[in-house]
């Protein structure tokens, strides 16, 4: 069971446990992560789950899809180098420890 | 209208309601309850097939597709046993993977990055829709607002022609309608439908949609090879079955909620921002889309019953949106609730596809009243409308005054 960090725009660190092959969307939502809106549940049509990936992991996720890669150019939040849509983001043991930094707003 | 011969299977709860019944239509609620408390899964006697009205139960049937098919129709109908009444939908009655590639395509069609074009028009109609009603005081606000609003930006949005747009609202009535079971509702609807079809079938061909139109994208993704072009017509067909009446029905949810509960027309217009929260709360508190089915692919564990291969089960969406065990005071319309989860829009791989388009009309028409609305008050007989899967109104006669 993979622990994942989400860290908040006022520095808060929230720590949660994720079931092997949820997504870190799915993760989130579940434990009611307050910046992750998700309102398209997971089908990369809303870009409502934006996240910057800490620096340390970013190479070690899989390449973004073109689909995502298109939503996130439309993100409410600045695009970063380091903007991922956390739903595309499926954990395993290799992610445990994934920290991920939620963007001032998603709408 | 025969209901089935089919017994009961042992040990599952088995209820004699009928939930496409106008009794059942006037007040679910407290059938649902019923549905909800009598155990995970039951057995509808009347048509003869299983029922979830738990969240827990309609999320975990609704994020199996595999076990719980689309492709043998999400109406009472078993498409492996009974010609579908219309060509059969390639994305709603599909199954991954054929599924995944036409949902492919309208998810790009229909996503945050389309409608970012849209927003402006879409406001400044709600807006000039809200001004006009404001003007009138008083008015129905399901013809006038719930009807009137959609109608003035979806059909555009598609890239339909102007005439013959008066069969749409009937034809999504009849597309509805024919998911239930075998009864009038049902029977009289798909009598009557030859010329609301034969109009839908002639706009989805490509030459009936103007450029940059929903309609036309789709058209063009099958000029680049992602669909067939026997198929981009049958995608727009979707839009113009599941696009507008849907969103008649969750404007019309919103309105009315406001109505009732004007310590919370308060709260949004203290708060236009809320508007879009709103409008989700609305799809949760009155589920404009109460129900969809499911077949079984194989024999499955669900809820602490077995059930066979080639069985209906009947998801009740509305019940599973107001089940106390996931939600907090379920029976409160609450626009600051956090509804992420609610099952309006389904879940998983099926889940609205159109969702955006729908939230954008919402949200802004929330919006717009929220800046020039100051209350909602309800002035006449309140008259439901029977449909075997939407819930709504057919009139909400209401007065407005300026903010
Ligand atoms: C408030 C408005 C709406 C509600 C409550 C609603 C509800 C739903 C629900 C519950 C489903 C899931 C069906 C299933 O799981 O079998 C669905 C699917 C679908 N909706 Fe909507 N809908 C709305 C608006 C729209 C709009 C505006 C469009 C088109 C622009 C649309 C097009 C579709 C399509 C094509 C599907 C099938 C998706 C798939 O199978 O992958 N809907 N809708
Ligand atoms: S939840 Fe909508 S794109 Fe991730």
């Amino acid at each position: 069971m993979p622990s994942i960090t989400f860290i908040h725009p006022d520095s808060r660190r929230q720590q949660i446990e994720a079931g092997d092959g949820e997504s870190a969307m799915q993760a989130a939502t579940r434990n009611d992560v307050s910046g992750i809106l998700a309102e398209c549940g997971g089908n990369a049509m809303c870009a409502t789950c934006h996240v910057y990936v800490d620096e340390d992991w970013l190479s070690r996720l899989p390449p973004m899809g073109d689909d995502e890669d298109a939503l996130l150019d439309g993100a409410a939040a600045e695009r970063r180098a380091n903007s991922r849509l956390s739903c595309q983001i499926k954990l395993d043991a290799d992610l445990d420890g994934l920290v991920l930094n939620l963007p001032d707003r998603q709408l | 209208m025969s209901a089935t011969e089919k017994a009961a299977p042992a040990g599952v709860p088995s209820l004699d309601v009928d939930p496409f019944s106008t009794e059942f239509f006037e007040d679910p609620h407290a059938i649902h309850d019923v549905l909800r408390e009598a155990g995970p899964v039951v057995w509808l006697d009347k048509w003869g097939v299983y029922g979830v009205a738990r969240y827990a139960e309609v999320h975990a049937v609704l994020n199996d597709p595999l076990t719980f098919c689309s492709s043998r129709g999400v109406g009472l109908s078993d498409f492996a046993k009974e010609k579908p009444w219309r060509p059969q939908s390639i994305i709603l009655e599909a199954d991954p993977p054929a599924h995944t590639r036409t949902r492919a395509v309208l998810n790009q069609v229909l996503s945050a990055t389309a409608m970012k074009p849209l927003r402006g028009h879409f406001t400044a109609l709600a807006e000039a829709k809200v001004d006009e009603l404001l003007s009138r005081g008083s008015f129905d606000a399901i013809t006038e607002l719930a009807e009137a609003y959609p109608l003035s930006v979806f059909p555009d949005a598609l890239g339909l022609k102007q005439e013959g747009r008066e069969h749409l609202l009937p034809y999504a009535s009849l597309v509805f309608n024919a998911f239930g079971p075998p009864n009038q509702l049902r029977q009289e609807a798909i009598e009557r439908s030859a010329p609301h079809q034969a109009y839908v079938a002639e706009q989805c061909q490509r030459e009936n949609l103007a450029p940059g139109g929903f309609g036309a994208c789709i058209h063009a993704r099958a000029d680049a090879g992602d669909i067939t072009h026997e198929e981009a017509p049958l995608l727009v067909r979707s839009l113009l079955s599941a696009g507008l009446d849907t969103t008649v029905y969750g404007i019309g949810a919103a309105v009315y909620s406001l109505a009732r509960f004007p310590e919370q027309l308060a709260k949004l217009r203290s708060d236009p921002t809320l508007a879009r929260n709103a409008f989700e709360e609305a799809i949760r508190f009155e589920s404009p889309v109460q129900t969809f089915f499911r077949t079984t692919t194989r024999e499955v564990e669900l809820g602490g019953h077995t059930i066979g291969e080639d069985e209906k089960i009947l998801m009740f969406l509305g019940a599973a949106n107001r089940d106390p065990r996931r939600w907090e005071n379920p029976d409160r319309y609450d626009i600051t609730r956090r509804t992420s989860g609610h099952v309006g829009f389904g879940s998983g791989i099926h889940m609205c596809v159109g969702q955006l388009v729908a939230r954008l009309e919402g949200e802004v028409m929330l919006a717009a009243i929220a800046r020039k609305v100051g209350s909602i008050e309800i002035t006449g007989p309140v008259k439901r409308r029977y449909n075997n899967t939407l819930r709504g109104l057919e009139s909400l006669p209401i007065t407005i005054s300026p903010a």
